[in-house]
């Protein structure tokens, strides 16, 4: 029975404790930031890896994402006669929530779990020791051009997400549900405001790409060096990650709107 | 990969996103009414301005020529102080125009048409409308009618 009491007991403590290993580790990746500016390119490096690597499932998603909303709100909004607002609805939905939010669990599993997977592997050959061995900073060299890479990319793919959405939603719902093209632009303009609408969602979409690197880059440099650490911490960073940006989406939405 | 490559794709990433970013200021969102330059401001006071909101359109024969900038309370003489920002170049309504809010189709949202006058001058900046006439509430619509019906049984 106390033993049940302790182990419940040691969990919480092990759940702050590494909270509080996380929060160091990022106060160290971010004094280190200043020295990228001397080595531009190995931030340009990671942003291939985290960024353009990306790119296309982003885009494929933002298309189909964007399809599949004009589909369901035209069949929604023609029982009340306002299928013209399926501009409306598309961009809202894409830019003010699904952007930042699918692209940042897209992100999670694609590039969160490289990241991951890759500086755990640094870990378990020993490559990140025998770094510090030759007095190179690894935070300097290797955690944060990945976390500055991390923290770009991210609201650059949301807001790649909800164009590209949006261009999808308008070929389903001008092309194949016969939509009047001018009437889904200029209704979709005058709801979808620049600065509060598109502006937080690149908010959003900067706040989401801090955490996911941050939780990726720590899970890697964390991990257990053998094949079977790395791989529970690939599987904890997308899921740690995902429960973030959910839990994050929905605060923000509330002070932001 | 060699970097040279990495650099030009890593170059066509940014161009991809202020492509993405020109699309959604441009097309998606409101920044293209938002451009466009000088505005002068004028003042209306209505005693129910009904769903009017910030940002409403100002209409005359129906056209845009502005919007409502602001919306505020006087506790002095109980009204509803709307202030109006007009494009520059609308800059001859006479001085007895006259400000209605209308409501765009049957339940759409509320906008300003202004009426023209007959005057010989111009309004000009921080000038005040004279003539408002408010918002059409519903209720006190249906009120009405049933104080007609009543009066005639």
């Amino acid at each position: 029975m106390i033993d049940l009491v302790q182990r419940f007991g040691l969990f919480w403590l092990n759940i702050l404790a590494s909270l509080g290993r996380a929060s160091m580790f990022l106060a160290q990746m971010v004094t280190a930031l200043p020295s990228l500016l001397k080595r531009p390119s190995l931030t340009v490096r990671e942003l291939y890896s985290t960024g353009v690597k990306t790119l296309s499932i982003i885009l494929v998603s933002g298309l189909f994402v964007g399809m599949v909303l004009a589909l369901q709100g035209y069949n929604i909004l023609i029982d009340f006669g306002q299928e013209n607002r399926t501009g409306t609805l598309v961009a809202l939905t894409l830019v003010r929530e699904l952007g930042p939010v699918v692209a940042g669990l897209l992100f999670a599993g694609r590039a969160g779990s490289a990241m991951t997977a890759e500086i755990g592997l640094m870990k378990a050959t020993e490559q990140l020791s025998g770094l510090e061995m030759m007095a190179v900073d690894p935070f300097k060299r290797v955690y944060a051009p990945r976390f500055l890479a991390g923290c770009l990319s991210l609201p650059m793919l949301a807001a790649m997400f909800s164009a590209i959405g949006a261009f999808g939603g308008y070929l389903l719902s001008v092309e194949v549900l016969g939509v009047d093209a001018s009437a889904y632009w200029s209704l979709m303009q005058s709801s979808v405001s620049f600065t509060s609408d598109v502006g937080n969602g690149l908010v959003k979409g900067a706040v989401f790409g801090f955490v996911v690197t941050w939780i990726a880059i720590f899970q890697g440099a964390e991990c257990i060096p053998t094949s079977e650490g790395v791989s529970s911490a690939t599987t904890r960073t997308v899921v740690y990650s995902s429960l973030a940006i959910l839990a994050l989406d929905f605060l923000l939405t509330a002070i932001m709107f | 990969m060699n970097s040279r490559a990495i650099q030009v794709l890593v170059g066509l990433f940014m161009l991809l996103f202020i492509l993405a970013m020109l699309v959604l200021a441009l097309r998606v969102s409101n920044l293209t009414s938002l451009s466009g330059g000088e505005s002068y401001s004028l003042v209306a006071k209505f005693e129910n301005i009904g769903g009017l909101k910030e940002g409403a359109s100002v209409a005359a024969s129906g056209v845009r020529v502005g919007e409502v900038s602001s919306i505020e309370y006087d506790a002095g003489t109980f009204e509803a102080i709307v202030n109006l920002s007009i494009d520059a170049k609308f800059n001859s309504f006479p001085l007895d125009t006259s400000a209605s809010i209308y409501t765009a189709g049957l339940l759409g949202e509320q906008y300003i048409g202004l009426e023209p006058g007959a005057e010989i001058d111009a309004l000009v900046d921080s000038d005040e409308i004279d003539q408002t006439q408010s918002a059409i509430v519903l209720e006190r619509l249906i009120g009405q009618v049933l104080f007609s019906r009543s009066g005639e049984d």
